[in-house]
């Protein structure tokens, strides 16, 4: 049987189209959050958006010309001063260079060569910080070089002081980076002054990162500096992430509150470091796969 | 004197029969809106007016919903959250819903927000957009992440009070140009 002809033509009416789109989207963050099935829809996306951030970054872009403009009238003074200043650097740089042939050769006598990677085949390539998300809750950063300048997820980004972050996400040409501020971020680290491991987590606060689950009687001092200890594989040992600030200890808590501020400007600078991967560890036996389970998680 | 006054805070019908009626916005022109308010959205700022920029990606689609609602759709709402959700590097998806959250809300109240005056409309796309950014907190507490403080809804104050512009721009190029009493 036929139905009346309808004289306007609607769809679905306003509250199931919500109906449909809330579902949707929630579809979409269950899928984001958990198992990251589509991750070629955000690369999609992220191309499509991608001459609409290059127009948004354009009056910055002008600005830094003409300030750049400006500045090269001092750059001659600048240069003269340099030029001495590395010169007098320089020959630091000669007795680093000595020492550091002599801490090899101590190291070899020590026969513990084979244990640790000399650091210096890890190469950096130098990236630029396009913009910071204006959302309170993200603490990731986005710079300007991606798959096709031969980044990769995992690598770690540092600042001439210390640690600033991961990459997590990788597009065509830009590339995510989680900071060691992000709440679900930890990077394995020992107490520079008496080597206890540990692993840091950002707490999702600004400038604030945080131990967790050390226990009350633990040996730390606010001014602990903490570095990173190799465990795990992903971050090279001995690079400098936090130093320790606050301690609370309530005798009624079984773990301690510390919390620690990141060394490196991890809201300040332009210019961050992008580490090359290191080399693979071996896999851990099977027996010893279970224990390390929750450290190899946090990394 | 006293019934002048209230007569004057009343919607004038004499006032209401001669607001400007306006043409039918190209959709290309919706979609225009729509990157340009993405561009304002994108670009980087520093801490005081970062937390004080309001959503222009927002506010043009309340604008098209109550104005122009044959014209946008939920649809373009949504891809438009999407976008702005991959800039933000946040869940995919939460900002898309919002944006159809508020399309809704105008679809329900866009005949009374219209009686109104564009200054008039202040509290009103104020309260719409304090709304939205709740749905936001709400969905970012589920995902496990922290309080923001009170600042975080100065964006929506500074959005109501940007809303005439954004409107009188944007209606700008729909006005008829002639004069419909002339011969």
């Amino acid at each position: 049987m036929d139905s009346t002809p309808q004289f306007f033509r609607h769809g679905p009416g306003p509250l199931a189209r919500l109906l449909l789109f809330v579902l949707l989207s929630c579809l979409l963050m269950v899928e984001d959050l958990r198992f990251k099935v589509i991750p070629e829809l955000r690369q999609a996306i992220a191309m499509i958006i991608y001459p609409i951030q290059q127009v948004a970054l354009l009056p910055s872009e002008v600005h830094g010309t003409v300030m750049d403009f400006i500045n090269s009238f001092h750059i001659i003074e600048e240069n003269t001063y340099l030029r001495e200043h590395y010169l007098r650097n320089s020959e630091k740089l000669l007795r680093l260079k000595a020492l550091e042939a002599e801490n090899t050769h101590l190291r070899k006598l020590l026969g513990a060569v084979n244990t640790i990677h000399a650091k210096t085949t890890a190469k950096a390539v130098m990236a630029e910080i396009l913009y910071t998300p204006r959302d309170p809750f993200s603490h990731k950063i986005t710079v300007n070089k991606g798959r096709q300048h031969g980044i990769q997820p995992g690598q770690i980004v540092i600042d001439y002081k210390g640690i600033i972050g991961q990459i997590t996400r990788v597009y065509p040409l830009v590339s995510e980076v989680t900071l060691i501020t992000d709440k679900d971020h930890s990077v394995p680290i020992q107490i520079v002054r008496n080597n206890i491991r540990t692993v840091i987590s950002g707490t999702g606060k600004n400038n604030e990162i945080e131990l967790r689950y050390l226990s009350v009687n633990t040996d730390i001092r606010e001014g602990d500096l903490l570095a990173t200890s190799g465990i795990g594989g992903v971050y090279p040992r001995g690079l400098p992430v936090a130093v320790v600030t606050g301690i609370k200890r309530h005798p009624s808590d079984n773990f301690a509150q510390i919390t620690g501020t990141p060394v490196a400007g991890v809201d300040r600078n332009r210019q961050v470091l992008i580490l090359s991967l290191s080399p693979a560890l071996p896999t851990s036996p099977e027996n010893l796969a279970e224990e390390s389970s929750v450290e190899s998680e946090n990394n | 004197m006293s019934l002048k006054i209230i007569d004057e805070s009343k919607i004038n019908p004499k006032k209401y029969i001669s607001k400007d009626m306006l043409a039918p916005a190209n959709s290309w022109y919706v979609i225009v809106s729509l990157v340009a308010a993405l561009i304002l959205n994108f670009v980087p700022l520093q801490s005081f007016a970062l937390a004080m920029r309001p959503d222009f990606t927002a506010l043009v689609i309340l604008y098209w919903a109550i104005n122009q609602p044959q014209r946008l759709g939920m649809s373009l709402a949504f891809c438009t959250g999407l976008m702005m959700d991959v800039h933000h590097a946040s869940v995919l998806g939460h900002h898309a819903l919002v944006y159809c959250v508020i399309v809704y809300i105008a679809s329900v109240f866009r005949r009374r927000i219209n009686v109104f005056s564009l200054v008039q409309q202040i509290p009103q796309i104020c309260v719409i957009l304090l709304v939205m950014q709740s749905i936001l907190i709400v969905i970012e507490l589920l995902g496990g992440a922290n309080l923001p403080g009170w600042h975080y809804y100065l964006k929506s104050l500074s959005g109501a009070i940007v809303w005439p512009i954004v409107a009188f721009l944007l209606s700008y190029p729909l006005k008829h140009r002639s004069n419909p009493d002339a011969l």
